[in-house]
């Protein structure tokens, strides 16, 4: 394949890596935004909405397409429930202090991930995609899933700005965002809200889970990359900007897709790696954000 | 402030511990023999730990690099160059120190939950380097020590690295050593104006410390520790691979830590071995022992911030250090 088409084909590869981590993304920055709670559990929520997808989709018969609905729908709901209970009864207790909310969290990292592997074990398995129609291209043919995963991504994010900028929802979250203490004194409960973003944050990953699962299988490790990804997302893209976020998932994910196409794999996550800790030592307020107030 | 000699009590606990240390080399067991010259040199890397997250309150999520950065500066030199055994472990100290001055440099510009993000990142990219250059490292599978380069003489002094005894021996020592040297380093005035800073930072810049140049100390202190215990790991047990540069290494010496009680002296070397005997034990009922790790560590925060140590202190004993 000659180069054109061989960019082409990395930059479709990197905008469906980019639409599947802006959405996971999305919901770390939303609960470091709102809670100041750096998740570092939040890859072992996409791994479980990943892991719980395969299982809701093998217990449905029928069409590929049923299943992986119906995995759409449940998996992010249960994935969400998970995450309101650790957020009831772990965080809540501990103030939502930043060392000990880490600390904890990655005690739910190896939680999650030790049940994942006794309950699921350690295949790696496949969901089937819904549809399978491939869209010929004059040098390829490219899978329509895939294409299909950046619509369904942008769309949810559409979604959830419009949510966050243009509902009462996302008026008192950007409240409790914003100075905790006068919304809690405007009645708005301070709690309730932080259980709700904690578990929106983690559905967010697990939706991405759902979304890319046909494509890479379930297996219970995966959620590890994807985690630092995110960071990596959230910090350039500056902590708890919506656009922000949106923008460096395109810049990171293509960028990975096309370095990993060209160069060693390994290499390109030191170089990304070793570039975002010198943005956030050089530029904490990441690329895109302003200064902290 | 004035640096006080040590009070007789305190150093009675601490050489007691060590000479206790020493009488179980001749009556235990052969295998906990075993963990527990693996545990003393374990604690010491939990020990190096302490001193940031404990005394400094700098919470680091990527020790693993210093650990690491300790074994393979011992290791690869041993291996690759031929270097002698006590040359590898001053190699193996000189990377944890070099290593930990430049990330102290780059990391100390952050604070709060991006140096932890940082320290984190930093650690993953020389995890991903020990495969990158899996030729010299030998990546996942790392490389083995051979036994003959285990034996060697110091002078006229014969030391066989695979001989228990030497081993345990070799392992108590550098324990002492270290525990006595934060035993000093804590009480010290140093040690004082680590605690000034992670009590109230502001405050003691007010004062006229230069709180950078005490944290880059405190780094590069902690780091240098965390990788005598890794070259010393590297050479006693003759094995350097990556699964030791992984985030689980750098999770594991702040579980110790907690477990044992944060900016206690003995604390560290409590928690690793509490924590080492329970994986020990659970893991012959079960494979889930990541299971136990994340349990331990949420009820810990939960219910149990101060550790054991930090515990009896704050009840019974006001004069442990």
């Amino acid at each position: 394949m000659a180069f054109g088409p061989h960019l082409l084909l990395a930059t479709l590869e990197g905008l469906v890596t980019s639409a599947v981590l802006a959405l996971m993304a999305l919901g770390l920055s939303l609960v470091f935004g709102v809670m100041r709670v750096v998740n570092v559990a939040h890859g072992e929520f996409f791994m479980l909405g990943a892991v719980l997808a395969w299982w809701i989709a093998s217990l449905v018969s029928g069409h590929p397409a049923i299943g992986f609905l119906a995995a759409l729908a449940i998996s992010p709901l249960i994935v969400g429930a998970v995450a309101f209970a650790a957020d009831r009864l772990v965080l809540r207790r501990l103030n939502y202090e930043p060392e000990a909310t880490i600390v904890a969290t990655i005690g739910l990292l190896y939680i999650i991930q030790q049940l994942a592997l006794t309950f699921y074990g350690p295949q790696a398995r496949p969901v089937d995609a819904p549809f399978t129609y491939r869209i010929l291209f004059p040098w390829f043919g490219y899978s329509g899933y895939k294409l299909s995963i950046i619509a369904t991504s942008a769309l949810l994010l559409i979604f959830t700005w419009f949510v966050l900028t243009r509902t009462r929802i996302g008026l008192v979250m950007r409240a409790t965002q914003y100075d905790r203490e006068t919304a809690q004194a405007f009645g708005i409960p301070v709690g309730r809200v932080y259980a709700g973003v904690f578990a929106l944050g983690a559905m967010l990953a697990a939706i991405a889970a759902v979304l890319i699962v046909p494509i890479t299988q379930a297996h219970y490790l995966m959620g590890l990359n994807p985690l630092l990804l995110s960071f990596i997302v959230v910090i350039i893209g500056g902590l708890g900007s919506l656009r922000g976020t949106v923008v460096a998932a395109l810049l990171i994910g293509v960028s990975d897709g096309v370095i990993s196409a060209f160069f060693s794999p390994t290499l390109a996550k030191i170089i990304a790696t070793l570039a975002v800790a010198m943005v956030l030592v050089f530029r904490p307020q990441g690329l895109f954000g302003s200064a902290a107030k | 402030m004035r640096s006080s000699a040590l009070p007789p009590r305190i150093l009675v606990l601490h050489a007691g511990v060590v000479a206790l240390l020493f009488a179980l080399n001749f009556v235990l067991p052969e295998y906990h023999h075993a963990v527990l010259a693996r545990v003393m040199l374990l604690s010491v890397f939990a020990m190096g730990y302490n001193i940031l997250f404990g005394y400094t309150g700098l919470l680091s999520l990527g020790h693993a690099m210093f650990f690491a950065a300790g074994l393979y500066g011992a290791g690869l030199s041993v291996y690759h160059l031929g270097w002698s055994i006590p040359a590898g472990l001053a190699a193996g100290i000189a990377c944890g120190a070099a290593l930990s001055t430049a990330i102290g440099l780059l990391a100390l510009r952050t604070t709060g939950v991006a140096f932890m993000i940082v320290t984190m990142m930093f650690a993953q990219v020389f995890y991903l380097l020990t495969f990158y250059f899996a030729e010299w490292t030998g990546g996942d599978d790392g490389i083995v020590l051979s036994q003959e380069i285990r034996r060697f003489f110091v002078g006229d002094f014969y030391l066989n690295l695979t001989d228990p005894t030497t081993r345990y021996l070799l392992a108590l020592a550098i324990f002492a050593i270290v525990l006595f040297a934060t035993l000093i380093a804590v009480r010290s005035s140093f040690g004082r104006v680590l605690v000034a800073i992670r009590e109230n930072e502001d405050r003691a810049r007010m004062l006229g410390y230069d709180t950078f140049a005490n944290k880059l100390a405190a780094v590069v202190l902690s780091g240098t520790i965390c990788a005598t215990a890794g070259a010393a790991y590297a050479l006693l047990f003759g094995y350097a691979g990556s699964t030791f540069a992984g985030v689980q290494y750098s999770i594991l010496p702040l579980l110790w830590v907690l477990l044992g009680g944060a900016a206690t002296t003995l604390g560290p070397f409590i928690g690793t071995l509490f924590m080492y005997y329970v994986i020990d034990i659970t893991s012959s009922y079960t494979s889930a022992y990541l299971l136990i790790v994340g349990i331990a560590l949420i009820l810990l925060v939960l219910f149990f911030p101060k550790g054991i140590l930090g515990t009896i202190r704050a009840r019974w004993a006001g004069w442990l250090p």
